[in-house]
C-alpha cells in the first residue's frame, strides 16, 4: 500500500494583495503552478485560433467575398494553424505534463524548476508577438502555418521576421520543456518503477520529448534560413543564387511530421490512462503500447516527403516515402486494438472523460482512414492541397489531440481543484462537441473529392452546400465551447469535496494522494507496488 | 437492439455505395475523369477506400458491441486479461499484409504514370501571381489565360453564373486522343497546376521545370484551380482545357497565329474614342478591377485608386502608358500580356471614367512607341528602365 | 521547497540533450549540401552539374534523342531571351552547339544567372554541358545584346528509354542593388 506524501499541508507561497498574487505566479517553480498557467494560457488561445477559424468559416458560408478581403483571409488562415499548433496543443499537453508526471511517478517537482519557469513564460510574449504581426504594416503572415519559400521569403510582408522571431522563442520553450521532462521521467523515477512500470502517458512524454529534442531545432534551422534569405542576401531556397524552394519543403517537413506526431503521442497517453479507468480493467498490452509508440516515433522521421507528392519527386523517392508512411499504419492500429480490447469485457461507465476517451477512438481511426487514403501516391494528385486533406488533419487533432485534451482536463481537474465539474454539462458539452465537429469536418471529405482545393476564400458553386453545413457544425462548436469554460470556471468556485481516489477504476500514483494534492507533494519517495498500477 | 445496430449498419452502407458511385460530377467523390491516368487514380481510390471501410466495419462493430455489452450498469464483472502476445502479432502482421496488397496496384499506376513516349503536343504551363501562360512550343502561339468571372459576381453585385470561378479568357485548347506533354514551371512563388478530370496536379516551382503528360479521351471542357497557395489571389486563377477533335485543334491553332497578326496590325491602326472606351472597359473590368475594383477606387493602402490619382488625370499620360506597360512596385507589368490596342483602350478608359474627364484619347501607335523609350514611372528606387519590351507572342 | 536532488545529478544527461538539440540545429544546415550533393550523385532534381570535358566519348548511333530548348524570364525581367535554336535531333555522345539570344532591354546595365532545369529529371546528369552561359553570371549594358553559347552532349549511358529531353532555362534578375531594398 502507498504512503501518502508526509508534508506539511500547506499551500502556495501567497499572502493578501495583488502584489502577491502576481508574485507567486510570475516565480513560480512549481509544477503544479506551472502546469496550470500552461493550461489556462492554452485555453485562452482556444478561443482565440477558434475565432480565427470561424472568421474563415464565416467567409466561406457561401461562394462570393462578403467578410474580408483575400489577403486578410490568408491571414486568418496561417494564424489560426500557427495559435492552434504552437499556442494551444503544444503547452496543453506540456501542461498536462507538467501536473501529471511528476505525479505519476512519484517525483517532488520537475528536474530543472527554474527552467521550467522560463520554458512557461516565454509563451505569452512570443504569443503576444506573433499576434502582435497582424496588426503591423503590409499585416501578418498570409502564407500558411507551413510558410513554403518563395512565397514566405521574398514575397512576404514585413512582419515575417517578427513572427519569425516569436517562433524561434517558442521552440525555444519546446526544447527547454523537452529536456526537463527528459531529466525528470530519467532521474527522479520513484524506486522501484522501471522504464516499463510508468504509466503509459509518462512513456508517451518521454518519447515525444525526445520527438522535441530533435526537430525543433531542425524548424529553427528552417526559419533561420528564411531570415536569411529574406535579409542577408543568401540563396537557401532562391533559385537565382543555386538554391531551390523544395529543399525549404524538405527542411520543414522532416521537422513538420514528427512535430504532428508530438501533437499527437501525449494524446495516445491520455487515452490510455482515461480507457482503463473506466473500463475498470488494464490496458490491454502494456508493452505493445510502448513499442508501438516508440515505433510511430521512429518511422515518423522518414515519411516526411508524403507532404510532398506533387513537386515532382523521383519515383524510388515516391515509392519510398509510400511504403513508409503505410507502415505507420501498422503500430497505429496496434494501439487502437488495443484501446478497444481494454475496454471489451470490462464493465464501463460513461462519464464525460470516458465519453471523450471513446469519441477519440472513433474519429481518431477515421482520420487515421483518411490518413491511408493519402499515402497513395496516385491518389494524393488528387488529394493534395484540397479539402480531402483539411478532413484528415481535422479529424485527427480535433477529434483525435483536442478530444483526448478535453479528456484528460475532465478526468484530472478533480484531482487538480479538489472539486467535481457538473457532469450533466459536461455530457451537453461532449455531445455538442461530438456532433459539431463531424458536421464541420465530414462534409470536406467530400468538398476535397470534388476538386475543391485549400486556402481559398471564395470557391466554385458546386461545393457551397458541403460549405454551408461546415460553416454552421464550426459555430456550434464554436460555442459549445464555452459551456466547458463555463463549467471549469463554476466547479472551481464549490468547495472542495473530491476525496484521493476520484474514480473508481483509477490507478497511479496521482489518485494516492489528495485532491487537490499538496503544494510539496512526494517530498520522500513513495514505496509502492508499481505492477499494480499499469 | 442488435437488430437495430444491424439496421444502421446496412443504411450505412448502402449510403456509402451509392454515394461512391455518384455520377462524375458528383459533390461526393472524385470524377473518374478522362484519361488513362485519372481513371488508374480513381480505381486506385476507390479499393483503398472499401478496404478502408471494410476494417472500420469490423473495428467499430466490436467497439459498439463492447459498448452496449460491457457496461456495469448492466451488472457485468470486468475480466482480467490484459496482454497476449500472440494476439498482438496477429493484429500486427494482418494489417501489414494488407498494406502490401494495397501497395502493388499503388506502385503499379505510379510506374505507369512514367511514361516516357513520345508526345504529339508539348505545351509550357507557367504558372504566375494569379494567371497561367501557356506556350505551345511546336506551334509557336503563347498566351496567357485569366479569370474571366466578373468582378460584380465576386463582390455579390451580380448574381453567380454556372461556372463561377471557373472561366478564363482564354482556353487551353488539345486535341483529343493524342498525347499531350506539359512542361511546368513558376514564374515566381509556386504555384500548382490541377485539373481533376485529368487526373494531373503538378507543382510549378520558379526556377525548375517538371513534366506530366495527359492522353484525354473524350471531348469537352474540363476545369480545374491553382492548387498551392500563391499570395492574395490564389482562388482566382483558375485553368480550363476544351479537348476538341485534331481538325478542330488545327483549325484553332491557325486561328491563335492569325489572332496574333491581327493584334499586332491594329497597332497602326486609328480608333474613335467610343471604340477606344468600350474596349478599355472591358479590358479594365478583366484585367484591372480586380486589384484596382470597379468603381475605381481601389483597396487601400495596398492597391491605388484610379479615381482622381495623378498617374490618371496627371501629365504626362505617357507615364500612365509605362506603368502599365512595365509595372510599378507591386503591380506586375502587363505589356507582355496585353496588345497596344488594348492598353490603348484601357488608358482612354481610366482616363476618362470615374469622374477623371481629361478627354484624352491615346492610340495604340502611342502604345507601341513607349514601348521603344526609356519609360517614365515615377519609382522611388532606381529599378529596372526598360526601354525595349517586345511582344509575349514571339514567333518559334 | 521540495525535496529534489541536487541539480548536478542531472548533469551528463542535460549535457547529451543539449548537445543533441544543437546538433540537430546544425543538422538542419548540413542539410543544404546534403540535399545538393544527393541531387546531384542519385541525379535528381533536374539540377545538371558543372562544365566538363568532352573526353574518350563513343557516340551511340544507334539511336537519336530530342532536346528541347525553353526559357522563361523569372518575374518577366525586361529582357529578351530565347533559344535560337528550339530543338535538335542527336546521338547521345555527339557534341551539340546551341545558341541562345540575350537583350539587356533596360536603360543601364543587368546582371542575370541563367538557372538549368532538366526534364525528365534523371536525365539530368547524363546533360554534359563543355560550355555554358549558365556557369556564371552574365552582365550586359543597358540596349546590347548577345548570343551566348551552349556546347554540351548526351552522356550515352542516358537510360535507352527517354526520348525527350527538355533544358529549360530560367533568367533570374541577380543585379547588385545600390540602393537599399524597400520593404
Amino acid at each position: 500500500m502507498s504512503e501518502h506524501a508526509i508534508d506539511s499541508h500547506h499551500g502556495a507561497p501567497q499572502s493578501k494583495g495583488i502584489v502577491s498574487f502576481l508574485a507567486r505566479w510570475l516565480f513560480t517553480t512549481n509544477h503544479k503552478d506551472i502546469g496550470t498557467l500552461y493550461l489556462w494560457l492554452s485555453f485562452i488561445m482556444f478561443f482565440v485560433g477558434g475565432a480565427m477559424a470561424l472568421v474563415i468559416r464565416l467567409e466561406l458560408f457561401q461562394p462570393g467575398l462578403q467578410f474580408v478581403d483575400p489577403n486578410y483571409y490568408n491571414m486568418m488562415v496561417t494564424m489560426h494553424g500557427l495559435v492552434m499548433v504552437f499556442g494551444v496543443v503544444m503547452p496543453a499537453f506540456v501542461g498536462f505534463a507538467n501536473w501529471q508526471v511528476p505525479l505519476m511517478i512519484g517525483a517532488p517537482d520537475m528536474a530543472l524548476p527554474r527552467l521550467n519557469n522560463w520554458s512557461f513564460w516565454i509563451l505569452p510574449f512570443a504569443i503576444s508577438l506573433l499576434s502582435s504581426t497582424m496588426f503591423m504594416q503590409g499585416g501578418g503572415p498570409n502564407f500558411g502555418w507551413t510558410m513554403y519559400a518563395p512565397l514566405s521569403t521574398k514575397y512576404a510582408p514585413p512582419s515575417t521576421d517578427f513572427m519569425i522571431f516569436s517562433i524561434h522563442l517558442l521552440g525555444l520553450s519546446s526544447i527547454m520543456g523537452a529536456i526537463n521532462i527528459i531529466a525528470t521521467i530519467l532521474n527522479l523515477r520513484a524506486p522501484g518503477m522501471t522504464l516499463m512500470k510508468m504509466p503509459m502517458f509518462v512513456w508517451t512524454w518521454l518519447i515525444t520529448a525526445f520527438l522535441l529534442l530533435a526537430v525543433i531545432p531542425v524548424f529553427a534551422g528552417a526559419i533561420t534560413m528564411m531570415l536569411f534569405d529574406r535579409n542577408f542576401g543568401t540563396s537557401f531556397f532562391n533559385a537565382a543564387g543555386g538554391g531551390d524552394p523544395v529543399l525549404y519543403q524538405h527542411i520543414f517537413w522532416f521537422f513538420g511530421h514528427p512535430e504532428v506526431y508530438i501533437l499527437i503521442l501525449p494524446a495516445f497517453g491520455v487515452i490510455s490512462q482515461v480507457i482503463p479507468t473506466f473500463a475498470r480493467k488494464r490496458l490491454f498490452g502494456y508493452h505493445f503500447m510502448v513499442y508501438a509508440t516508440a515505433s510511430i516515433a521512429f518511422l515518423s522521421f522518414i515519411v516526411w516527403a508524403h507532404h510532398m507528392f506533387t513537386t515532382g519527386l523521383v519515383l524510388s523517392a515516391s515509392l519510398f516515402f509510400m511504403y513508409m508512411t503505410m507502415l505507420i499504419a501498422v503500430p497505429t492500429g496496434v494501439k487502437v486494438f488495443n484501446w478497444v480490447s481494454t475496454m471489451f469485457r470490462g464493465a464501463m461507465t460513461f462519464e464525460t472523460p470516458m465519453l471523450f476517451a471513446i469519441a477519440f477512438v472513433f474519429l481518431f481511426t477515421i482520420g487515421g482512414f483518411s490518413g491511408l487514403m493519402l499515402a497513395i501516391v496516385p491518389a494524393d494528385y488528387q488529394y493534395q492541397d484540397t479539402y480531402f486533406v483539411v478532413a484528415h488533419f481535422h479529424y485527427v487533432l480535433v477529434s483525435g489531440a483536442i478530444y483526448a485534451l478535453m479528456s484528460g482536463v475532465y478526468y484530472w481537474f478533480p484531482k487538480w481543484s479538489g472539486r467535481w465539474y457538473n457532469e450533466t454539462l459536461g455530457k451537453w458539452h461532449f455531445w455538442l462537441t461530438v456532433i459539431s465537429t463531424n458536421i464541420t469536418f465530414f462534409p470536406m471529405h467530400f468538398m476535397g473529392l470534388a476538386g475543391m482545393p485549400r486556402r481559398i476564400p471564395d470557391y466554385a458553386l458546386q461545393f457551397t452546400d458541403f460549405n454551408m453545413i461546415a460553416t454552421v457544425g464550426a459555430f456550434i462548436f464554436g460555442f459549445a465551447q464555452l459551456i466547458m469554460l463555463y463549467n471549469i470556471v463554476a466547479s472551481l468556485r464549490k468547495p472542495k469535496t473530491v476525496d484521493d481516489q476520484v474514480w473508481e477504476g483509477a490507478r497511479g500514483l496521482e489518485w494516492t494522494v489528495s485532491s487537490p494534492p499538496p503544494y510539496h507533494s512526494f517530498t520522500k519517495p513513495p514505496v509502492a507496488n508499481f505492477d499494480d498500477m499499469i | 437492439m442488435q437488430a437495430l445496430i444491424k439496421r444502421w449498419i446496412i443504411s450505412g452502407l448502402l449510403l456509402i455505395t451509392q454515394v461512391a458511385n455518384a455520377t462524375p460530377e458528383s459533390r461526393f467523390n472524385m470524377p473518374r475523369g478522362v484519361t488513362p491516368i485519372s481513371n488508374a487514380i480513381y480505381d486506385l481510390h476507390m479499393a483503398i477506400f472499401w478496404i478502408c471501410v471494410a476494417i472500420g466495419v469490423i473495428v467499430f462493430s466490436v467497439m459498439i458491441y463492447s459498448l452496449i455489452n460491457h457496461r456495469k450498469s448492466l451488472g457485468v464483472k470486468p475480466a482480467t486479461f490484459h496482454e497476449s502476445v500472440k494476439v498482438e502479432i496477429l493484429w500486427a502482421i494482418v494489417p501489414f499484409f494488407i498494406l502490401v496488397v494495397m501497395a502493388i496496384p499503388a506502385t503499379r499506376v505510379l510506374i505507369h504514370m512514367e511514361d516516357t513516349k513520345q508526345a504529339d503536343v508539348t505545351i509550357k504551363v507557367t504558372g504566375y501571381q494569379w494567371k497561367w501562360q501557356y506556350e505551345y512550343l511546336d506551334e509557336g502561339i503563347s498566351f496567357y489565360s485569366s479569370l474571366a468571372t466578373p468582378i460584380e459576381e465576386i463582390h455579390n453585385k451580380a448574381k453567380k453564373n454556372e461556372h463561377y470561378l471557373l472561366d478564363v479568357d482564354h482556353e487551353m485548347v488539345v486535341p483529343v486522343g493524342k498525347k499531350v506533354r506539359l512542361l511546368v514551371t513558376a514564374n515566381d512563388v509556386i504555384h500548382s497546376w490541377w485539373v481533376p478530370q485529368l487526373g494531373i496536379k503538378r507543382d510549378a516551382i520558379p526556377g525548375f521545370i517538371h513534366e506530366s503528360w495527359m492522353r484525354i479521351s473524350k471531348a469537352g471542357v474540363y476545369r480545374g484551380q491553382c492548387a498551392e497557395l500563391c499570395g492574395i489571389n490564389h482562388g482566382y486563377m483558375p485553368i480550363v482545357v476544351r479537348a476538341v477533335s485534331e481538325k478542330d485543334y488545327e483549325a484553332w491553332v491557325k486561328k491563335e497565329r492569325d489572332d496574333i497578326t491581327a493584334a499586332e496590325a491594329l497597332a497602326t491602326k486609328t480608333f474613335s474614342a467610343k471604340e477606344l472606351m468600350e474596349k478599355g472597359k472591358s479590358v479594365y473590368e478583366n484585367v484591372c478591377a480586380v486589384c484596382h475594383q470597379i468603381n475605381g477606387l481601389g483597396i487601400l493602402p495596398v492597391y491605388p485608386a484610379i479615381k482622381g490619382s495623378s498617374v490618371s488625370v496627371g501629365k504626362p499620360h505617357s507615364r500612365h502608358i509605362d506603368i502599365i506597360l512595365h509595372g510599378r512596385n507591386a503591380m506586375p507589368a502587363f505589356g507582355a500580356q496585353l496588345n497596344d490596342f488594348e492598353i490603348a483602350a484601357v488608358v482612354t478608359y481610366e482616363r476618362n471614367a470615374f469622374d477623371n474627364n481629361t478627354g484624352d484619347v491615346i492610340q495604340p501607335s502611342e502604345v507601341k512607341a513607349r514601348r521603344n523609350v526609356k519609360p517614365n514611372v515615377n519609382q522611388k528606387t532606381a529599378k529596372k528602365k526598360p526601354i525595349n519590351h517586345h511582344h509575349h507572342h514571339h514567333a518559334s | 521547497m521540495s525535496d529534489l536532488p541536487p541539480p548536478n545529478v542531472h548533469r551528463k544527461l542535460l549535457w547529451l540533450v543539449g548537445f543533441v538539440a544543437i546538433g540537430m540545429f546544425s543538422f538542419a544546415f548540413a542539410l543544404v549540401p546534403i540535399y545538393n550533393v544527393m541531387c546531384k550523385q542519385l541525379g535528381i532534381n533536374g539540377k545538371t552539374g558543372g562544365a566538363t570535358t568532352y573526353e574518350h566519348v563513343t557516340v551511340d548511333n544507334d539511336r537519336t534523342v530530342e532536346v528541347q530548348f525553353i526559357v522563361t524570364k523569372n518575374e518577366q525581367i525586361p529582357w529578351h531571351f530565347k533559344p535560337n535554336t528550339h530543338h535538335v535531333t542527336l546521338h547521345p555522345g555527339q557534341l551539340k552547339k546551341v545558341t541562345y539570344f540575350a537583350s539587356n532591354d533596360t536603360a543601364g546595365p543587368m546582371t542575370v544567372q541563367a538557372i538549368p532545369s532538366v526534364t525528365p529529371a534523371i536525365a539530368a546528369k547524363y546533360l554534359k554541358k563543355i560550355e555554358c552561359f549558365c556557369f556564371q553570371k552574365q552582365t550586359l549594358a543597358g540596349g546590347k545584346s548577345a548570343n551566348m553559347p551552349l556546347i554540351f552532349h548526351l552522356d550515352p549511358h542516358l537510360p535507352k528509354s527517354i526520348k525527350t529531353v527538355t533544358l529549360s532555362y530560367t533568367l533570374f534578375d541577380v543585379t547588385p542593388k545600390k540602393e537599399s531594398r524597400e520593404s
